[in-house]
């Protein structure tokens, strides 16, 4: 019982904790500290770390490479418009239609990641990668050619914002945005310590040992992928309600290749790797000129200097340096205790 | 009562007969060594049975945990490791960049009652089984003598340790039939002397049937009490250690090899 | 037009374009086998070769002498960069996790067409493939109604030359002999004096050199260049790989045949702005029904 106890007040701490950083954000962003455009750059990284921590999900912990989470994103961000367009709610109840309708659209994009998880990851080797990469092709040709539902090329436009409110559009979307991240940061974090998420782990270590340990590989493989899909189908709801307009060229592979350079440069299988690299990623594309011009050359190099070099990326880089100085640091107390 | 009987398996790859009509019957409680030269085909009789090769004809029936015989053709090996029957690698398969409580932990995985729901949510259910196990396993990593290095990362652990962690693995399964696959090899004499002592000690507390594959003949001739001797996938010998040692189909098999065989 | 006469003649664009798919097939499929690795940057090998035979025809005015010059120029370049492809990026991860060396290849992929979009004489935007002026278009052949414009005889001639030199190479040479070698074993291969290296090397050599001339071939019927190119033809010249068996070279060349046949009649018959779809289709059917592709065997991981 002392036990439970502390793990109760543990829980109410860093619940606490969390909540008073989202209302000291909500505060700066609203008294205008952080002025509209910074909070804009912010907002849109919560998107990204979200589908990134998705990928992460399944490529990272789970080492079944996908390279389509734009095609997931795109899935989620198109039916969660289509729901928040569609279905007409008094004022007071359209916050709970956003929240439904996102989840929606997770569903909805998660049953997909399951009709193409479902043929491909029975199977040994890499056709996951493949097959991601040529669905999410198949998903932008499709969304331009459905233009009842997507508006087509020329975009769907007239997507309901969070709120209509002008002066408090950048607090709720931030608020909604960061929410979800938290949130999913949480989901991903205790699956992973737990049973189930030991089993995924061990897949990606070694398939065959997994299995040889009562581990239903494939089960684990389809529970990871369709989570992973389901999560990112909820960061293009997210998407499409913060930016109000969608087109399918929004989603193409260099999508994808952005959420691939943010989950590998953070290094794989870390999800703090993954939100910092998400935010400052972000950040410099929006601010740096060099980095929007060169972009697509740079991030094509990080990704193969990292895995020919420090496949762990940046977390790796971190704990090669805590080590360090640890080593320092007792070192140091053995000459002490040497000299004394 | 026999535990495990195997009819007449065979394997071939690539047209290459790797296994002809292996038959074997293990008894309760029985501790048998699998021996022959290299690429007799040794390693492949463990993977028909525990399903990571299916055995082109034959039949394997097994006595599960629940006391109910079953044919084991067709079933994948997590199938097969959860009514009781499990495993180690000659070729060391750890989960390597897991820490080595959280490699047994992995074991425990099918027996664990609680879902990724509870993970997720961490209910009372998770922090109670959670404990569970992690006392098992440390209990478990105690009897090897590796329960100190509980934290590190497998990967880092010596060779001879890495050895014992996968019988650990293996063991947190909870098994019937213990399979294993050179459980002595790169060890130095005392360490298999020690290991020795640990596979009987963890037979009798667990109530095992061991088969196990080594090349180590100081340890065969020790601890099995029946031996087995493929050869070019034929089983040509069976018997007590004894009769093995003298048996001139064997010693023509490992001729050449320089084997020293002492009952 | 009847509609026998239509299909038939879908049915002569098909293998046009089916011989192209096999081609490029035709790398993977080795790199496959031998070096267990989907090259990603397969297909934009195809668009480097491309763009190699393009500024040799700017540069030499499209005769038949040049035209074969520019086959020789762009698959010697497109071998020498894949050669130097796998030396730099894949060889130091061929004991890495699979997911690295896949990782690297998407790199490698997307850092060819991006750096492409970016340099001055390619420039992001297609540019017209230069073809045979009239007084070389020789070759034309009409029958039952059926048209085959003298590209189609071209791709069927280049490609039918390559795969027979390849064929000759893989079953008659030492080299061959070596490759198969590896492809089956790569342990036992090296411990029996095999240079697994040169073997490798050769391969990608090899593979995209065939790419290129696929790439030319590819310009030449559309006709223009793309630094994206290569792209889709990439992705469905894999399909065609595992739809014949991955690892298979006779396989390789009925896949990109029959996915060719496929995607045109599903262009002239059904839809074409579903044809990728159903292309992506077939993918799935086979992983479903006979993952191991019509001539693979199934293989086992060595445990």
């Amino acid at each position: 019982m002392i036990i439970m106890n502390k793990r109760v007040l543990t829980f109410f701490k860093i619940a606490g904790l969390i909540l008073l950083g989202l209302l000291i954000g909500d505060a700066l962003i609203y008294a205008g500290i952080i002025d509209e455009y910074t909070a804009q750059i912010l907002t849109l990284a919560g998107i990204n770390v979200i589908i990134a921590l998705s990928l992460n999900l399944i490529s990272g912990f789970t080492g079944q490479l996908a390279l389509g989470h734009a095609g997931f994103m795109a899935i989620g961000a198109y039916a969660t418009a289509y729901l928040v367009m569609h279905i007409h709610v008094p004022q007071h109840l359209w916050p709970v239609l956003v929240g439904i309708s996102i989840i929606i659209g997770g569903i909805i994009t998660a049953f997909f990641g399951m009709v193409i998880g479902f043929p491909t990851l029975r199977l040994k080797g890499d056709y996951l990668a493949i097959v991601t990469l040529a669905f999410a092709e198949i998903i932008r040709v499709l969304m331009i050619n459905m233009e009842g539902i997507t508006g087509g090329a020329a975009g769907l436009k007239g997507i309901p914002l969070y709120t209509e409110d002008i002066n408090l559009g950048p607090v709720v979307s931030f608020t909604w945005i960061a929410v979800f991240m938290i949130l999913i940061i949480f989901l991903i974090r205790n699956l992973i310590k737990s049973s189930p998420g030991r089993a995924i782990v061990a897949i990606r270590e070694d398939e065959i040992a997994a299995d040889s340990m009562g581990v239903n590989v494939f089960y684990y493989k389809m529970f990871s992928f369709t989570l992973s899909a389901f999560i990112a189908g909820i960061g293009g709801g997210l998407y499409s309600l913060f930016f109000g307009y969608l087109n399918p060229t929004m989603f193409n592979f260099m999508k994808s290749a952005d959420f691939l350079v943010i989950v590998v440069l953070g290094g794989m299988g870390s999800i703090a790797g993954t939100v910092a690299t998400g935010f400052i990623l972000t950040y410099l594309q929006e601010f740096l000129r060099v980095l929007q011009d060169y972009r697509l050359v740079i991030y094509p190099l990080i990704l193969i200097f990292i895995m020919l070099f420090k496949p762990t990326g940046l977390a790796g880089i971190l704990e090669d340096i805590k080590t360090f100085i640890s080593k320092k640091i007792s070192a140091k107390a053995i000459r002490k205790t040497g000299e004394g | 009562m026999s535990i495990l009987q195997v009819q007449n398996i065979s394997i071939s790859f690539g047209g290459l007969k790797a296994v002809t009509s292996f038959n074997l019957s293990l008894t309760q409680g029985e501790l048998v060594g699998l021996i022959g030269p290299n690429g007799a085909g040794k390693t492949t009789v463990f993977n028909m049975l525990t399903g990571v090769y299916r055995p082109t004809d034959g039949d394997v029936y097994f006595e599960s945990n629940s006391g109910e015989t079953k044919n084991l053709i067709g079933l994948r090996p997590y199938q097969i490791t959860k009514i009781g029957m499990s495993r180690t690698f000659q070729n060391i398969r750890l989960f390597k960049d897991l820490t080595v409580l959280d490699n047994v932990r992995v074991a425990f995985h099918f027996n664990v009652k609680y879902n990724s729901w509870d993970g997720i949510f961490r209910t009372l259910r998770y922090y109670r089984e959670e404990d569970e196990i992690t006392v098992k396993a440390l209990e478990l990593l105690k009897i090897f003598h590796i329960d100190h290095k509980s934290n590190e990362l497998a990967k880092n652990l010596p060779y001879g340790e890495q050895r014992k962690l996968e019988i650990v693995r293996a063991l947190a399964t909870n098994p019937k039939l213990l399979l294993l696959d050179e459980p002595a090899a790169g060890m130095n004499p005392q360490e298999t002397k020690d290991l020795m002592g640990l596979i009987e000690f963890v037979r009798s507390k667990f109530h095992l049937t061991i088969l196990l594959i080594e090349h180590d003949m100081h340890l065969v001739m020790g601890i099995c009490e029946r031996v087995v001797v493929l050869d070019y996938g034929l089983t040509i010998a069976e018997g007590t250690p004894a009769e093995i040692s003298s048996n001139p189909k064997v010693i023509k098999a490992y001729l050449g090899e320089e084997v020293e065989v002492h009952a | 037009m009847g509609f026998v006469q239509e299909f038939l003649q879908q049915l002569v664009n098909g293998f046009s374009l089916g011989f192209i798919y096999a081609l490029i097939a035709l790398g993977y499929t080795m790199v496959y086998g031998i070096a267990k690795l989907i090259n990603f940057a397969h297909g934009d090998i195809l668009m480097v070769g491309a763009y190699g035979g393009f500024f040799v025809l700017i540069a030499l005015l499209v005769t038949p002498g040049s035209f074969i010059l520019s086959f020789v120029i762009a698959m010697l370049i497109c071998a020498l960069l894949g050669m130097f492809i796998e030396r730099t990026c894949y060889k130091p991860l061929r004991s890495a996790p699979r997911i690295n060396a896949l990782i690297t290849a998407i790199g490698v992929s997307f850092f060819l067409e991006n750096v492409a979009r970016v340099i001055k004489p390619i420039g992001p935007n297609p540019k017209e493939f230069p073809v045979f002026p009239q007084k070389f278009n020789l070759l034309e052949l009409d029958f039952l109604g059926v048209h085959i414009n003298q590209t189609q005889i071209i791709i069927f001639l280049v490609s039918v030359f390559l795969m027979f030199t390849l064929n000759y190479i893989v079953n008659n040479t030492k080299m061959g002999k070596a490759m198969r070698a590896v492809s089956f074993d790569r342990g036992a291969a090296y411990l029996m004096g095999i240079n697994v290296n040169r073997v490798i090397s050769f391969t990608f050599a090899i593979g995209s050199a065939l790419a290129a001339a696929a790439g030319i071939l590819f310009a030449s019927a559309y006709p223009q260049v793309e630094p994206l190119m290569g792209f889709m033809p990439g992705i469905k010249a894999f399909v065609a790989a595992v739809l014949g068996g991955i690892g298979s070279i006779p396989g390789a060349m009925v896949g990109g045949l029959i996915l060719g046949i496929a995607e045109t009649l599903s262009k002239g018959f059904i839809s074409s702005k579903l044809a990728d779809a159903i292309v992506f289709g077939i993918l799935i059917i086979i992983l479903v029904v006979k993952p191991s592709g019509i001539f693979g065997q199934n293989v086992s991981e060595k445990v």
